[in-house]
């Protein structure tokens, strides 16, 4: 074999160089997201190794019911600024969920239903212009929904449910389904369109009406793509900031009445982050709401990835 | 490639020399203090003055955290705070009041009631009175209106009302002072607090001071002490002021600067 | 279950899923609606080009305006040859089988689902306590510091984490609709990989890449939750002077003139102005990103 030329070496060495600082590149998004979790982690730490902060707060504080004034029953509190801090997230949670469900009751079916329609009803002019509509609903930034549901939605609510609090979680909730329908209505067309015509043909040939074969034959086809699209919407929901922040009135209530105001966990975060001592337990509890955020969407999101990988190969195995 | 990292460094670094005063803190003093740095900044062409709003905790924060310069702060600092400075920098903070505010009590302006006791309020914001008809009004519950724990109006009123008793689980947290005014302007069965320059389209209600009268926090009963919730606005600096700090904290005591302060709706320290 | 009544409920379904897609169709539009008649009116040169006064009830807001393209820029600068590279490897060098490749594609639809609030505490933990102190360490006099506050760049750099995967998911897809002939042809007449990406592939996605960057600026401009605490600013008389800088934003100051405002009557129609400068913005930009994306996505289809 001849040898190569210096200047095809020289060649070959440029290539690998590139493809070598490519690849390096490439890796900037795995270690983003390292980088977030061990970060956010590393400030969250004190709650387990500091004594300092383990006098004022620990795991079982956050999550247990705590008898905070003698002869009192134990209750759930969200105070940390206070002369004894009470670092409750259980509060929290019922917000988050409260008004997550809220908005879930609202923006799956919704977002399902729009779906459907665009996929399998609407003539073709008609879905060519109502995707792009519904996608613009996703561009709008989340203040100003925000906003609009501040300074409009929740008396427009308050006039119509006669609420107590204006701002609450209904006000939020219906508010989030704003962000959280496009994310459910992009997902689950896609995944409508993805099931192979052959579906759609053989049921019509069989006497089927397009209806039965839309309800009957493409949404279950399709399902696992329309559960990742709700798995989506429920973690764009849990953790959406700036539209509670504005609109859920944010009290620590732990109530199950969805007319009172709600705190969830990324308003406090937004909240209450710029007033704390960097290194305080208050910090450290902010970042460990972090950290739950976190994971949850990460749960979420994987859990999404593997409904779409079983959409991806039943489509695959059959089309 | 060498040449412009140089070429950006040097771009950047001289920015550094002439940083502006950075203000940080009390939402209550945010307006005021944004008024006089627009005043100051009109007289004095090349200084710059940063301010930003969040809460007293934030600036007092900010302050040990080195990120600001000044910290605005509605409440005085606690003596845990002053040592947290004292810890990293060696040096104590000084306190400097550079203006006096009232905090008012709104309510809708349809809401009967005129006066509340200091005992009224703090059954109300402790949860312990929950209806209107028990301190004098109609009956319909009461929506309570507080501020984010970051303000310094939180902790003043934490500490003067409640005693130090923790707020009622079901107050509405509002991160701002207008957030509060405009909440209970639109609600009939509403109650809030702020500093008296933001209640507009909203009632104040007297507040029965210690000789058992019902004032209304007016620039009087505020100078005179006849209205029992007044309190100094402060400026914190690490150790003495100095420098740009100082120039802008002597404009803000000045004539000039406290006539900002009555514009705006606050009462002048001198 | 008879022909006519399977005929009504079929059409009964219709109308209501059609009904799903008009009420969202109908949200969007009284959105616009509201804020173009309680906004448009009050846009004018002025309001664009001069500072907010009078402790915010009046004047303009061209100190936001500023703040956010700068903020923006500085994010694309940084997020786009990150962007675009990752793409490039993962559609163009990474063989379809690699374990790596796929461990980048978890990681970016992982890093799109973080929520925005958790991007700014890694900012705060991140560039700023961490990255910044150490400039501080290193460079600052003892006791001050430079770096390890909140800054324009810190921002910026938090925005371009945020944005990254809207520009790989846009560039992979604009890749993916440049055909495959064409890289064997330009490489069967002796051009290298990086040559035939540099002349062949990448011009051809330029349009989808655009779309990418347009998208990630459209993000970065509406997105508040992580500024938070990386550097925006309530009210600075001054534009920004270095990225060192603190700096105003859009999404932030309707979040402040909504919350907190000094007098809420007098501010509202200067909030739904910038409400509707904000939504003008980010809708036209969205706007241009789909534009150009339906036209690629249909040359795509037709090429196929």
């Amino acid at each position: 074999m001849a040898r190569p030329s210096p200047s095809m070496r020289r060649r070959q060495l440029r290539e690998a160089a590139i493809q070598a600082v490519i690849t390096l590149v490439a890796l900037t998004g795995i270690a983003a997201v390292v980088l977030i979790f061990v970060f956010v982690a590393r400030e969250a730490l004190p709650i387990f190794t500091s004594p300092e902060v383990r006098e004022e707060t620990d795991l079982a504080r956050m999550f247990l019911p705590q008898a905070w004034r003698a002869g009192r029953p134990a209750f759930f509190s969200w105070q940390p600024v206070s002369e004894i801090p009470k670092y409750s997230m259980v509060p929290l949670f019922v917000g988050t969920l409260k008004v997550t469900a809220v908005a879930m009751l609202v923006s799956v079916p919704v977002g399902v239903a729009a779906a459907l329609f665009t996929s399998e009803f609407a003539p073709r002019r008609l879905r060519e212009v109502l995707k792009p509509t519904i996608e613009l609903l996703a561009g709008i930034p989340s203040v100003v929904l925000g906003f609009f549901a501040l300074i409009v939605l929740a008396s427009v609510l308050q006039d119509a449910f006669g609420f107590t609090s204006r701002l609450n979680a209904v006000v939020a909730g219906v508010a989030l389904a704003l962000t959280v329908v496009p994310v459910i209505f992009t997902v689950s067309e896609d995944a409508l369109t993805a099931v192979p015509r052959s579906y759609r043909e053989a049921s019509l040939a069989l006497g089927a009406t397009r209806w039965e074969t839309a309800f009957k034959v493409v949404l279950p086809a399709a399902a696992p793509g329309v559960l990742a699209a709700v798995v989506l919407g429920f973690g764009r929901s849990i953790g959406e900031t700036m539209i509670v922040l504005m609109a859920s009135g944010n009290a620590a209530m732990t109530t199950f009445s969805l007319g009172d105001s709600v705190r969830t966990l990324p308003a406090t975060i937004a909240a209450e982050m710029g007033e704390v001592v960097f290194g305080g337990t208050h910090y450290a509890v902010l970042f460990f709401i972090g950290v739950e955020l976190f994971l949850f969407t990460f749960v979420l999101n994987s859990l999404a990835a593997a409904f779409v990988k079983r959409l991806v190969r039943r489509m695959a195995g059959t089309a | 490639m060498k040449r412009t990292l140089i070429a950006l460094v040097a771009a950047i670094a001289p920015a550094l020399a002439s940083a502006a005063v950075t203000v940080k803190g009390s939402d209550t003093m945010v307006i005021l203090a944004q008024r006089w740095a627009e005043e100051y900044m009109k007289q004095n062409t090349g200084k710059r003055v940063q301010v930003t709003g969040g809460g007293s905790g934030v600036g007092i924060a900010a302050l040990i955290n080195g990120t600001t310069d000044i910290a605005n702060a509605s409440r005085a600092m606690k003596d845990a705070e002053k040592g947290k400075v004292r810890e990293r920098y060696n040096i104590l903070p000084t306190e400097t009041a550079v203006a006096k505010d009232g905090v008012a009590i709104y309510v809708n302006a349809a809401n009967p009631v005129q006066q509340l006791t200091i005992e009224q309020l703090a059954k109300i914001y402790a949860g312990d009175v929950t209806n209107w008809k028990d301190v004098g009004g109609s009956d319909a519950p009461i929506v309570l209106y507080s501020r984010e724990n970051s303000s310094g109006t939180y902790v003043f009123f934490k500490e003067n009302v409640l005693k130090g008793a923790d707020y009622a689980s079901s107050a509405q947290t509002l991160p701002g002072t207008a957030a509060v005014v405009n909440a209970v302007a639109k609600e009939k069965n509403g109650i809030g607090y702020g500093g008296a320059a933001y209640a507009k389209g909203v009632k104040e209600v007297k507040v029965v001071g210690a000789d058992g009268q019902g004032y209304t926090p007016s620039a009087e009963n505020v100078a005179s002490g006849k209205y029992p919730l007044s309190r100094p606005l402060f400026m914190y600096t690490r150790g003495k002021p100095s420098g740009e700090a100082k120039a802008f904290i002597d404009y803000c005591l000045s004539p000039a600067g406290q006539k900002i302060v009555t514009q705006v709706g606050y009462f002048p320290v001198k | 279950m008879s022909v006519a009544s399977r005929k009504t409920l079929g059409a009964a379904l219709t109308v209501l899923t059609g009904a799903a897609a008009a009420l969202v169709v109908a949200m969007l539009a009284v959105i616009l609606v509201d804020v173009f008649r309680g906004g448009a009116g009050r846009v004018s040169w002025e309001f664009l080009t001069s500072s907010p006064e009078e402790g915010m009830t009046a004047g303009g807001i061209f100190p936001a305006i500023y703040g956010t393209a700068v903020m923006t820029l500085i994010m694309t600068v940084a997020v786009m040859p990150v962007g675009v590279l990752t793409a490039v490897y993962l559609h163009e060098y990474a063989a379809p089988s690699s374990r790596m490749a796929a461990l980048v594609r978890v990681a970016v639809t992982n890093l799109a689902g973080v929520p925005s609030i958790v991007f700014g505490l890694f900012g705060l933990g991140f560039f700023i306590q961490f990255v910044g102190g150490a400039l501080d360490h290193a460079l600052s006099p003892p006791g001050e510091l430079h770096y390890g506050r909140p800054a324009l760049l810190w921002a910026a750099l938090t925005l371009a984490v945020l944005t990254l995967p809207v520009v790989i998911v846009a560039t992979e897809e604009a890749l993916r609709a440049v055909p495959r002939e064409h890289r064997d042809a330009s490489l069967a007449l002796g051009a290298t990989r990086s040559q035939t990406l540099a002349r062949v592939v990448l011009p051809q996605a330029l349009p989808g890449i655009l779309t990418g960057a347009i998208l990630a600026v459209a993000r970065g401009a509406g997105e508040v939750a992580p500024l938070l605490f990386t550097g925006v600013a309530y009210f600075l008389p001054e534009l920004p002077g270095s990225v060192w800088s603190q700096f105003m934003h859009l999404g932030y100051h309707v979040y402040v003139l909504a919350t907190q405002s000094p007098d809420v009557e007098a501010t509202r129609p200067l909030l739904y102005a910038t409400v509707f400068v904000l939504l003008a913005l980010t809708f036209a930009l969205n706007l241009v990103a789909i534009a150009i994306r339906t036209r690629t996505r249909r040359k795509a289809a037709a090429g196929h």
